[in-house]
């Protein structure tokens, strides 16, 4: 009866916290959606996710394509279609890989960087602070977050795409597949279509993102060791939902879309 | 001014006010006194509406703000200024941009903005040549006194809420703190609540203390009234400071040779009527 009981309060737990999840979340859409906004907050968090997420998402990127080009290249060589690595590249890459990876190379990075930054806010008393002086936390230090990825992850992600699809053309050529040939497979299947698919995951990871580091910055206790906790579950949760994400986000474009 | 009626606030299951009353009027600053975690710091956060109590009632201008919309509670907050404890100077921010930050919230524009924050770091006995530094380049006192100033010039609150405005600071910083807290109340007419454990600061600041106990005021009244109080609870909490007194004063006489000559020790403490300590 005990073990019952202790089931029924952890799954009570569990649903509360999707409860305050759920509600936190409609509170960041509705600071990002209306204003006023804090503009100068908003260029530094912008500045911030992209410019200082840019060189990783390249090298990242540059590397898991060719990575994954040489083992397209390899398949497809046994099956006589090489010139076929395009058409696979620009799939892969542009509808599956790119956004993922982007997403979470700028999860594991942002994630960390805004919970550390709020839970600590939040131990030093600078969230009431700011309270007391009549700010809203949700718009001066949630909103810019929100909106900053929003503009920065489909940037960093049409970025990832091209530097991968570049270094998948230039394996292609290690396996006698021309640039040409390589180059009308891209161009062939890069429609508006497997394009917006890509497009689509990165607002849907910066939720996501700004969502899972922000409650758990400002939710976080105990001091320098619940920032830490915190922290690492933020990277933890943000990454592991974007792999979720990306799952529904497939599925449901197949499905309603039939992309 | 203030008045907080049979407040009851508790986290969870944990009670950390029962039935809180006093009443602060205007002009007066007022001590709450207290152990560590016997709820002080949480009075002031209840005031400025941070959290809401559990029942009861906290008056701000014969205004229940436990009663009143979001938008009218960030109206009421403009009337007060809070310094808390450690400061909670934002640390991305200049000194400048701190003391100025509700200023620059309001919109007013930059020449304003820099008059005021020298005019308020001047205020606090700052130079007005740290306003480009960082925070953690500043002392704990500076801190400290960047964040009154930050209070002060919040719209010009005619209520200032401090929360242990003392703890960490040297004892020269401390006494530049207080001095200015009741520099404030004379000069300015400041109606202040200052949450402290210190009780000589308690002693020099407050015209009137609140004592707390786990929760449950112990004591309201004078600190004439608190000295002469026969309470238990009182008098073990001041014990250490008066022992510390008299220690300090029978060393002063040693050093002057007063204890050589024979002379007696003036009690501190002299017994009041009715009390018993």
């Amino acid at each position: 009866m005990e073990a019952l009981a202790a089931v029924g309060n952890r799954v009570r737990r569990v649903l509360e916290v999707v409860q305050d999840v759920t509600l936190f979340c409609v509170s960041v859409l509705r600071s990002a959606f209306f204003p006023p906004y804090y503009k100068h907050e908003i260029v530094e968090q912008i500045h911030f996710s992209m410019i200082g997420s840019m060189f990783i998402v390249m090298f990242s990127s540059l590397v898991a394509g060719q990575a994954l080009a040489i083992q397209l290249a390899r398949e497809l060589a046994k099956t006589g279609a090489k010139s076929e690595l395009g058409h696979f590249m620009v799939i892969s890459s542009v509808r599956a890989l790119g956004p993922v990876l982007t997403g979470i190379v700028v999860a594991s990075r942002m994630s960390a960087g805004i919970t550390a930054e709020l839970g600590t806010m939040k131990s030093s008393d600078q969230i009431d602070a700011l309270v007391a002086f009549g700010t809203d936390p949700m718009k001066r230090l949630v909103a810019p977050r929100m909106i900053g990825l929003w503009i920065a992850l489909p940037v960093l992600t049409i970025l990832g795409d091209t530097l991968s699809v570049v270094g998948g053309g230039f394996v292609g050529l290690g396996y006698h597949i021309t640039l040409q040939s390589y180059y009308n497979g891209v161009a062939k299947y890069l429609t508006p279509a497997n394009l917006l698919v890509g497009m689509i995951k990165p607002v849907f990871f910066a939720v996501l993102i700004t969502t899972v580091a922000c409650w758990k910055g400002l939710t976080s206790g105990g001091g320098a060791k619940g920032v830490g906790v915190a922290t690492t579950q933020s990277v933890v949760i943000s990454s592991v939902g974007i792999l979720v994400t990306d799952f529904i986000c497939t599925k449901l474009v197949f499905r309603v879309l039939g992309w | 001014m203030i008045e907080f009626r049979n407040v009851v606030f508790s986290i969870g299951d944990h009670t950390i006010l029962i039935n809180v009353s006093f009443r602060v009027t205007r002009g007066q600053t007022r001590v709450i006194l207290g152990p560590s975690g016997s709820g002080k710091s949480t009075i002031l956060r209840l005031l400025m509406g941070l959290w809401q109590p559990d029942s009861g009632s906290i008056l701000v201008n014969d205004e229940d703000i436990t009663q009143v919309s979001p938008q009218r509670l960030r109206e009421i907050r403009r009337a007060m200024g809070i310094v808390f404890q450690h400061g909670a100077l934002f640390d991305s921010m200049t000194v400048g941009e701190n003391v100025g930050y509700t200023l620059l919230e309001d919109k007013h524009d930059e020449p304003e903005i820099e008059k005021a924050v020298e005019k308020y770091l001047t205020m606090v006995g700052l130079d007005p040549d740290l306003e480009d530094r960082m925070p953690d380049e500043l002392s704990g006192g500076m801190q400290r006194r960047v964040a009154i100033a930050r209070a002060l010039a919040a719209r010009d609150p005619g209520i200032l809420l401090y929360d242990e405005p003392t703890t960490g600071l040297d004892p020269q910083s401390a006494e530049r703190i207080t001095d200015l807290i009741l520099s404030l109340r004379d000069t300015m007419g400041k109606t202040s609540i200052m949450v402290t454990h210190d009780i000589a600061d308690a002693f020099k600041v407050g015209n009137r203390i609140t004592v707390l106990d786990r929760g449950m005021v112990v004591f309201e009244g004078t600190p004439e009234e608190l000295n002469a109080a026969n309470d238990p609870f009182i008098a073990e909490f001041l014990a250490p400071f008066r022992k510390a007194v008299v220690a300090a004063r029978l060393r002063m006489d040693q050093v002057r040779g007063g204890a050589a000559s024979g002379r007696a020790t003036p009690d501190p403490f002299p017994q009041q009527p009715g009390g018993s300590l």
